[in-house]
């Protein structure tokens, strides 16, 4: 049976995924997409902003979100990992007296 | 010297690498030809998914779509890297604790059904052939222009290469002459690019000269502006404004974005890794080395059209330079002097317009549009190769572990040894090389339609019925197959019923909400799901050890943990 430790483990990971997620659903479908007529109003540089991002902005994005996800999910793994290990020792020891 | 001779040159040397290669990493046992025994550093494995990734279709194609498409080509910048956030967030990581090898073991022991897995087996099948017919053909055009051999001697070069390291070494060869192959691709095209970039703009970064002020020799002021400014001029949309409507890009984008993440291909990169962490990091890794082409490709787009418009617009025919006629000669470039004055009217209303420029030859034929030396096009040559064949023998490897290791072993003989199952393994390996060439030399008439067919099919089949099967354990059988076979089917007959039996009804007044067959597979993504949690709410949730199976592979910790 899963115990208290890997339940919080679960919950605070589908809460990095969710808000990874909606940062890439932001920027692709909607800056990229949705608002990218309203967005290539501002200009810097030679770009469009909304075309910059549709076309390049986006990607350089997508990789920032795996990085900041490796690095939380190192941490998180870290901080829950030796607990939940030793929960699962005593549920097997718990186990065997029965 | 010669394009030709440096191309020999190139071709030569990266294909003894590869073949060198093949032989240092033979395979000897099922676990090294499926997952390379499991033990490839997470940098390598990213090299090798990079390469494994960017097929034909990234190398020589996509760079000459969105120059056609000006800013709707965004769906393909966004489609074919997106999905990775997608593979690295809901899928990498637990898959690869689960630990097995194809993307079937995961749905056919996860939804403990022989059906689930036989359906598995069938879309994994038809999704690597598509796609593989494709990058066979791919290293056809490439012999064929720069070699200057017919398609078929190409071809079948292309095989005879693929085949021996693929036969030889299995996954672990595969491997490592994926990562090779990255190394070989990502220099041929970034090193045209930057020179072409300091051509025209002074910036040795493309993806900076992109948004640069072009030179005073191309007429100075923005880039993007003077494209803008040449397009129209002649009739063309501006290439910095869509042209397609809102909700297609978007469906064509998601379903770009899904199938990206549930084709198997890709996805057993990730079981070849030690651990999670490591194929979390190399998910990491493998959009990183991506990214750099995918980032340099609109720059290289916008130079590439900027070139093109400048260097043939109004141009004496009889004047024209000599990669001109050469691409001619392929009938890759059309000429037709409509009102005989002798001077290349290239515009875009298509009755005056006198020159069809096939999409596909941009990249190939850049670099010497833009005059640079003879080793730099051959240099391109040689990057397209190894996009087209790293990919075709990722896909070679899903099929013969489809049929050796799902078919065979875990479905109908399960007695045969690990020496016979390798055997089984080789013997499909080598059919699927014969099929593919005989496809690479005998394309379907619509091969660039049939590529959408592959995204569209693995985004409404594999990713909601893997993504199910970790995010919610009482997710049952009956719901999942349900869900695969309605996706499946509806996206198959989408697509076949405007590509193949009414191509005429093929516009956006007859698509169902205006979404193009390219787009149709989100739709399918999302009926795969609804269909599947219908069936699941009537039916008896999964049992309770494979929830216990699921619960595990959610947990941080690694194989030790995995006693059940």
């Amino acid at each position: 049976m899963p115990n208290q430790h890997a339940k919080d483990y679960w919950k605070s990971n589908l809460r990095i995924v969710l808000s990874l997620l909606s940062v890439w659903f932001f920027i692709s479908f909607g800056c990229g997409i949705l608002f990218v007529d309203a967005l290539d109003t501002i200009q810097f540089g030679g770009f469009k902003l909304g075309f910059w991002i549709a076309q390049q902005g986006s990607i350089f994005v997508f990789v920032i979100l795996i990085l900041v996800y490796i690095y939380l999910m190192d941490k998180l793994d870290e901080r829950y990992a030796a607990a939940i290990d030793k929960d699962k020792d005593k549920n097997a020891n718990s186990g065997e007296s029965k | 010297m010669s394009v030709q001779i440096w191309t020999y040159i190139f071709v030569f040397l990266t294909f003894g690498l590869y073949i060198g290669i093949a032989i240092w990493s033979r395979a000897d046992s099922t676990d090294e030809f499926y997952v390379a025994g499991g033990g490839v550093p997470p940098l390598a494995n990213g090299l090798a998914t990079a390469a494994d990734w960017m097929s034909a279709a990234s190398f020589i194609s996509m760079t000459g779509l969105i120059s056609f498409l000006g800013r709707d080509g965004a769906f393909y910048l966004m489609g074919w890297t997106g999905g990775y956030v997608l593979l690295a967030l809901l899928l990498a990581p637990y898959l690869r604790k689960f630990g097995k090898f194809t993307v079937p073991d995961f749905i056919g022991d996860r939804y403990y059904s022989r059906t689930a897995r036989l359906v598995a087996v069938f879309c994994a099948i038809v999704v690597s052939f598509v796609y593989v017919c494709g990058q066979m053909q791919g290293a056809g055009i490439v012999f064929s222009r720069f070699l200057e051999v017919d398609i078929t001697t190409g071809v079948v070069i292309g095989m005879a290469i693929v085949f021996f390291y693929a036969v030889l070494g299995g996954m672990k060869g595969i491997t490592y002459t994926q990562v090779a192959q990255y190394c070989v691709l990502i220099f041929a095209f970034m090193v045209p690019a930057i020179f072409i970039s300091i051509l025209m703009t002074g910036q040795a970064i493309p993806q900076i000269g992109f948004g640069s002020e072009l030179t005073e020799a191309f007429g100075g002021g923005y880039l993007l502006d003077r494209l803008d400014g040449l397009g129209q001029d002649l009739g063309f949309a501006a290439y910095t404004e869509g042209q397609r409507s809102t909700q297609d890009v978007f469906f064509i984008t998601a379903a770009l974005m899904f199938g990206t993440a549930g084709l198997p291909h890709v996805i057993i990169r990730f079981f070849t890794v030690p651990n999670v962490r490591d194929a979390r990091k190399s998910a990491g890794y493998a959009l990183v080395f991506i990214a750099i082409l995918y980032t340099t490709a609109p720059a290289v787009a916008a130079f590439a059209r900027t070139n093109l418009i400048n260097t043939v617009s109004n141009a004496q025919y009889s004047e024209v330079p000599e990669w001109f006629s050469k691409w001619e000669k392929t009938n890759l470039i059309v000429f037709d002097d409509k009102n005989s004055d002798g001077l290349i009217q290239y515009v875009g209303d298509p009755e005056t317009n006198e020159l069809t420029v096939n999409r596909d030859i941009m990249v190939l034929a850049n670099p010497e549009i833009a005059g640079l030396p003879n080793w730099v096009v051959a240099l391109v040559a040689a990057g397209a190769l190894a996009a087209a064949l790293s990919t075709a023998a990722g896909l070679l490897l899903v099929i013969s572990t489809s049929v050796a290791h799902d078919f065979l072993k875990r479905t109908f003989m399960p007695a045969i040894t690990d020496k016979q199952e390798l055997r089984y393994a080789r013997i499909s390996i080598f059919f699927a090389v014969l099929v593919a060439g005989y496809f690479g030399i005998n394309p379907p008439a619509y091969v660039a339609q049939v590529v959408a067919f592959a995204f569209g099919l693995a985004a409404a089949s594999f990713f909601p019925a893997i993504v199910l099967g970790i995010f919610n354990k009482k997710m049952n059988k009956e719901g999942a197959i349900t869900g695969m076979v309605v996706g499946f089917s509806f996206t198959a007959a989408y697509i076949i019923y405007f590509r193949f039996l009414n191509p005429n009804a093929d516009n956006a007044e007859s698509w169902l909400f205006g979404i193009s067959p390219e787009g149709i597979g989100t739709m399918g993504t999302i009926l795969n799901l609804i269909s599947a949690y219908g069936v699941f709410m009537f039916t008896k949730d999964a049992p309770e050890e494979v929830q216990e199976i699921v619960e595990n592979i959610r947990l941080p910790g690694e194989e030790k943990a995995t006693a059940n």
